[in-house]
């Protein structure tokens, strides 16, 4: 369990006052608009800086402790970062960036080995490289090595992604994903960034102007209406759980998994059996209080409606839809509660379209 | 050199032992003095900055006269280092080097501290993370990434301290063979006459040095730029 609770002000009126537990391990989110404080609570974290008040424990080992005067410098935290900007020695290959870190962990530490961690970033073919010929996004899957091969006890990433156009975005995403599975170790990670938090994020600290807004699983967070941060945008909607159970070559379809029934969407690349979390945005669900005929849309799923929930616009609202254990959310204009008489308790029928779903990384990671 | 006499050859040589002596002397100094002028947070840091350029602007006579106070057999630090420990600088090739350093001293630490100043403390945070404690990652990020501009300031000081004249003259005289470094033997080649063959030939090395010099710190800089990965 990693507790955090921080306290500091800046001269410009800035302060920031959150507190949260990350469950250990696991990959916690820090998201929130630009300066939120989110990196600040990283920094913070990493010991990088130094907060007016506040107390950080790592699995029960205290970092810093500002009322009993404890304060672990950066450099015997084991908190291993990936910085935005990468921040590779230039006057290091990258092999011997790669053990920097290596080097200095204490010598019971376990962690994943050199080979290990190279192969699982694909970054062989650079190991006699220096840090100022590499793109991007390779730049940053060293850098995850070399954080990774410091032994840390945490890993803090501090927008990894951020300064990376979208090409290399893709091509980083999935190695994150896969650092999900093998890392072993707890993760914190700052973005600002959707896609990424749907691919890596099990628990969610939603930050707004120093402050913590809520947090949470990353999927009963998203299944809420009353946060503006994440009901409030186009790409609003639920976390589904899903796994691959079948595909069929020939329409085109794969057919997935979920604990309240099953979807059929555009065919996916995943194995059978390939477990997935998949963004279902609001606005793609439609209901009908009739099972439809003659439609093109592939998903047609009996639900209860759970509740009528305002959104962000007043003249929308959010239907929230019960399939089992799973929630779902439909966005509609609000003329449809009363043109279709909807009140809370009857059962309806979601309609979702094999294609409502994204293909590209951040849509389906292996979870 | 067969256009050289042999005591040219001397005042030659010699300029290089202590244009060479001062800067081994100098930069040890000059490293940590230009860390604490650029990342030092103490009261007296102005008085220390204005301290170390003073030989940029007093007059090199006024540097070796105090030197002579200070290092004279009968100043403070003199007399202590001749009774514990035999050394006498006045009047000695060691002495002329002293003076040397202490002359190009501000140039080693201007230059050593621009290029501390330039190192990314970015670099430093993340050896940081990496486990690295204060001087470990000072000498494995922070001193390599000063490098090029360690090393040209070094250059830049050795080729100036082959042609210091004023503090090496009045601390440690012009001893042929002990103390006369190059522009000093210029100059007392231009006092004899008949000399000013000598001071021609000995003026035309002394040219070649500095130009020399300068264009081996360019080189070595530009050479580490590339290492680290800014062309």
């Amino acid at each position: 369990m990693l507790e955090v609770a921080l306290r500091h002000g800046w001269p410009g009126g800035f302060t920031l006052e959150a507190g949260f537990a990350a469950p250990t391990p696991g990959v916690t989110a820090l998201f929130g608009p630009s300066g939120c404080g989110k990196s600040t609570i990283l920094a913070a974290v990493a010991g990088l800086l130094r907060p007016q008040g506040g107390r950080v424990a790592l699995d029960g080992a205290v970092l810093l402790d500002t009322a009993e005067r404890i304060y672990v410098p950066p450099e015997r935290r084991r908190c291993g970062v990936v910085f935005q900007d990468a921040r590779l020695f230039p006057h290091l290959s990258v092999e011997t960036n790669l053990c920097y870190g290596l080097r200095r962990a204490p010598a019971g530490a376990e962690g994943p080995g050199f080979e290990e961690v190279v192969e699982l970033l694909g970054i062989a073919p650079l190991l006699r490289r220096r840090p100022g010929g590499l793109s991007g996004g390779e730049r940053q899957r060293v850098a995850l090595g070399r954080a990774l091969l410091s032994r840390p006890r945490l890993l803090l990433m501090d927008e990894p992604l951020a300064a990376l156009d979208t090409p290399r975005r893709a091509e980083v995403l999935p190695f994150l994903a896969r650092l999900h599975d093998a890392a072993r170790v707890p993760i914190l990670y700052v973005t600002h960034a959707l896609e990424e938090v749907d691919a890596l994020a099990d628990r969610l600290v939603l930050l707004e102007a120093g402050r913590v807004l809520a947090e949470g699983p990353t999927e009963a967070l998203f299944a809420r209406t009353d946060l503006p941060m994440l009901a409030g945008r186009r790409d609003a909607g639920v976390l589904l759980a899903c796994t691959v159970l079948a595909h069929d070559a020939a329409g085109g379809l794969t057919r997935l998994g979920f604990a309240g029934g099953e979807l059929l969407v555009s065919q996916r690349p995943e194995p059978v059996g390939t477990r997935l979390r998949l963004r279902l945005r609001a606005r793609d669900v439609a209901v009908a209080t009739e099972r439809p005929r003659g439609l093109s849309v592939h998903n047609i799923l009996p639900a209860r409606l759970a509740g009528i929930s305002p959104a962000a616009l007043p003249q929308e609202v959010f239907l929230v839809l019960a399939l089992g254990p799973t929630t779902l959310l439909a966005r509609v204009a609000r003329d449809t509660v009363a043109a279709l008489g909807l009140t809370p308790g009857m059962t309806l029928w979601t309609l979702v379209k094999a294609v409502a779903f994204d293909h590209r990384g951040g849509g389906g990671i292996e979870a | 050199m067969a256009w050289l006499s042999p005591e040219e050859w001397q005042a030659v040589r010699l300029s290089l032992e202590v244009a060479t002596r001062s800067v081994t002397l100098g930069l040890p100094v000059a490293v940590p003095v230009a860390w604490l002028l650029a990342r030092g947070r103490f009261p007296g840091r102005p008085l220390l900055d204005a301290m170390v350029h003073l030989p940029l602007v007093l007059p090199p006579v006024v540097v070796g006269w105090l030197l002579l106070v200070t290092f004279g057999l009968r100043g403070p630090v003199g007399s202590l280092l001749h009774d514990w420990f035999g050394i006498r600088l006045v009047f000695t090739t060691e002495g002329a080097a002293l003076a040397t350093a202490v002359m190009s001293f501000p140039l080693i630490v201007r230059a050593v501290r621009l290029s501390l100043e330039a190192v990314d403390p970015g670099l430093e945070a993340a050896a940081r993370t990496l486990g690295a404690g204060p001087l470990d990652r000072f000498f494995t990020v922070t001193l390599p990434l000063m490098a090029p501009g360690v090393l040209a300031g070094a250059i830049t000081a050795f080729a100036a301290g082959l042609g210091e004249f004023g503090a090496v003259i009045t601390f440690a005289s012009n001893i042929p063979g002990e103390t006369q470094t190059l522009p000093l033997a210029i100059y007392t080649a231009t006092q004899i006459p008949g000399g000013e063959a000598t001071a021609a030939r000995l003026a035309a090395v002394a040219f070649l040095l500095a130009v020399a010099g300068l264009l081996l710190a360019e080189v070595i800089a530009r050479r580490l730029h590339r290492l680290l990965g800014r062309s």
